[in-house]
């Protein structure tokens, strides 16, 4: 087994940069409790306003006051590493958020889908890169081991136990992730790195040093396993994005939008399900939240496609009040199939397929406007067809006389007057069972224009002439 | 006097222009009438590109000329897409003229929307036929659904009123039809000039 180490070494601050548009822009992370507030963390742009992790707020912002805070979060952070633990799900079934701010998984059960190691490794990099997060990556016989190179290397791939016993023979003892006072007391004895540490004979590092030390060096070269508890990722999605800011407009929505359905598309693409139905949530002041439900016909996952289509409802969306936060909940994670495609399509130019299409006309025309129609068993005109979603059914329909192509969606007054009878009457008289009674008398009649038309005169009711259809 | 040359040969070499363009091959979508198919240079609909019938109302017979052509593309598993018609297609007539409904859509939108809606399904490639009735779309909104017919290589077709007539249209194809008697002219057509026969559409009663 060999397994990946992926430490975030500045998870936090990653966290709050990837929702703002310029990353440039100076910022702190700033913890403690309100009397004494700390900078915690820094971008390198407030680094270069000379601000120091560790000082007093009321000291850094004597020195500038041209950057932005923001709260050092302990929870955001648990959110993070469990989102990047579902991402990282898509390339190992054992993933272990054992480490904070790092992941550990397995790669070797992976390398036969995601091709040798350098090219799953830039793979890696670049999604993570794409989410916004940076990263340190190394590869190792054990877990252990893995986090411990993290801390002083990146990239590092050891394959076998000699060159792992070669490489953390040169690590500093700082370094080793031992408790603090026997990093402290081995630097006392003068022992600067790993390898004179393991010189020493076991029996009194045992009498000197408490059992886990003995333990933790066992496990690090691999001489005893390690339990690791793995990830299994939630059923539901469910994130947030405060802004830092009113939102009034849809547009500036788009950008903290994008990242969400972003994310979305990475945790389903780990879980490898889709979706076809989440809710936007808009949170306001002190009216309650904007619903926003997007619901497609079909699954989907890509990033891109789901943007497209929310962005269509978006745009469309009135907003009561100014946005505070936006939240993206999805609860249905149907399987996904992916949809199959003729290898020697008859058409080469299709560049968007027709169920993709349907979804784009939706998203801006509303969910109604586009129906298929069917034909139902029934006399009546205003019965005898249905509009919405069918799936190749059909009814066994009544013999078949001569109907209109077009048929008019509200009766109307039949105006012309010199007009020639070409056929009729037929009588068509149904629907007592429905409330819906008719008895009619249906004419086929040629107008001065030339145009044929479908005209009934009511026998109940009496009246003029009412135009149903044309012919064709 | 030089050399006799026969005339055949000269033809036969495409030589020499006549006015009224033979037909080269039989065209891949024929209108299902053999008398317009003779006349068009194109044998048939011309092929990714927006053809327009222009009508004095709606049933003027646009759907006795188009019913051959939507019947052999939903046969063949083509989608035929409406959209916005000006009135309901009532599924029992549209199925004894042989279209298969399950591979025709409709889609309801205002006047803007569905030039939207007829560009989006034509450029897209997934659709056999894209039906739509533009009200009163102007040479630019009939330049782009001619350029998208064209990209999504697929046929487009377009119902205007007969007063747009004496406007020029980038559209491949101009049909007229008339209702008293009933027959199709074709006032304008891509690769040759247009011919002044009229064809009889709907035998009258």
């Amino acid at each position: 087994m060999r397994w990946a180490c992926i430490l975030f070494p500045q998870l936090a601050l990653d966290g709050v940069l990837r929702h703002r548009e310029q990353s440039e822009v100076p910022l702190a992370l700033i913890s403690g409790t309100p009397q004494r507030r700390v900078v915690h963390a820094l971008n390198p742009a407030a680094r270069a306003l000379g601000l120091k992790s560790g000082m007093s707020l009321t000291a850094a912002q004597a020195l500038s006051t041209a950057f932005e805070t923001a709260e050092y979060d302990l929870g955001a952070i648990e959110r993070w590493q469990a989102f990047l633990a579902a991402w990282a799900y898509g390339f190992s079934s054992q993933v272990s958020l054992h480490y904070p701010r790092a992941l550990v998984l397995e790669v070797e059960s992976s390398l036969g889908l995601f091709g040798p190691w350098p090219r799953f490794e830039a793979r890696l990099r670049d999604e993570l890169a794409a989410l916004g997060f940076r990263h340190r990556i190394t590869l190792a016989p054990n877990p252990v081991a893995a986090r411990i190179l993290a801390n002083a290397h990146d990239g590092l791939a050891i394959s076998s136990q000699s060159e792992l016993h070669e490489r953390l023979g040169r690590m500093p003892v700082e370094r080793l992730g031992l408790p603090r006072d026997v990093a402290t007391a081995f630097s006392r004895m003068g022992l600067r790195s790993f390898r004179q540490v393991l010189g020493l004979p076991r029996d009194t590092l045992a009498r000197r040093f408490p059992a886990e030390l003995l333990r933790h060096l066992d496990t690090l070269l691999g001489r005893r396993g390690i339990a690791l508890q793995c990830y299994l990722p939630p059923d539901e999605f469910d994130a947030r994005i405060e802004l830092n800011f009113d939102v009034e407009s849809n547009q500036a929505l788009l950008f903290p939008v994008r990242r969400l359905i972003a994310d979305l598309a990475a945790f389903l693409a780990g879980r490898d399900c889709g979706v076809q139905r989440f809710s936007l949530l808009l949170e306001h002041r002190s009216l309650p939240d904007t619903q926003m439900p997007v619901g497609l016909l079909g699954i989907e996952r890509e990033a891109d496609v789901l943007f497209e289509l929310t962005r269509g409802r978006l745009e469309q969306l009135e907003v009561p009040a100014p946005v505070l936060a936006v939240r993206l909940v999805a609860r249905d994670l149907p399987e996904f199939l992916p949809e199959r495609r003729e290898l020697f399509d008859e058409r080469p130019q299709q560049n968007l397929s027709w169920e993709r299409l349907r979804e784009r006309l939706r998203s801006r025309l509303g969910d109604e406007a586009v129906s298929d129609i069917k034909a139902r068993a029934d006399h009546r005109p205003e019965s005898a067809w249905q509009a919405g979603e069918f799936r190749g059914s059909t009814e066994a329909l009544p013999s078949a006389q001569c109907r209109p192509g077009w048929l008019l969606r509200a009766p109307e007054p039949f105006t012309e007057g010199d007009m020639r009878i070409l056929a009729g009457p037929e009588r068509i008289e149904s629907g007592w069972w429905d409330h819906n009674d008719q008895c009619r008398h249906y004419f086929w009649v040629e107008t001065q224009s030339g145009r044929r038309a479908w005209v009934y005169r009511p026998l109940k009711e009496g009246g003029p002439l009412l135009l149903q259809g044309w012919l064709s | 006097m030089g050399s006799v040359i026969a005339l055949d040969t000269l033809f036969d070499q495409r030589r020499v222009w006549k006015g009224n363009a033979v037909r080269q091959t039989r065209g891949a979508h024929s209108t299902g009438l053999e008398a317009l198919d003779a006349i068009l240079p194109t044998g048939g609909w011309p092929e990714s590109a927006l053809s327009e019938v222009l009508l004095h109302a709606e049933g003027s017979g646009e759907l006795h000329l188009l019913w051959p052509t939507l019947a052999r593309l939903t046969k063949q598993a083509e989608r035929i897409v409406l959209v916005a018609p000006p009135h309901v297609p009532f599924p029992h007539a549209w199925l004894s003229a042989g279209v298969d409904l399950r591979w025709m859509t409709l889609i309801e939108a205002s006047s803007k929307d569905a030039l939207w809606a007829a560009e989006q399904c034509l450029r897209s490639g997934s659709c056999g036929a894209v039906l739509c009735w533009p009200a009163n779309a102007d040479d630019r909104a009939l330049r782009r659904l001619q350029v998208a017919a064209e990209t999504g290589q697929t046929l487009g077709f377009a119902f205007r009123p007969l007063r747009e007539a004496v406007n020029p249209s980038p559209a491949a194809l101009r049909l007229c039809l008339e209702t008293r008697p009933s027959r199709v002219s074709v006032l304008k057509c891509r690769g040759g000039i247009a011919p002044d026969t009229a064809i009889p559409l709907m035998a009258s009663h």
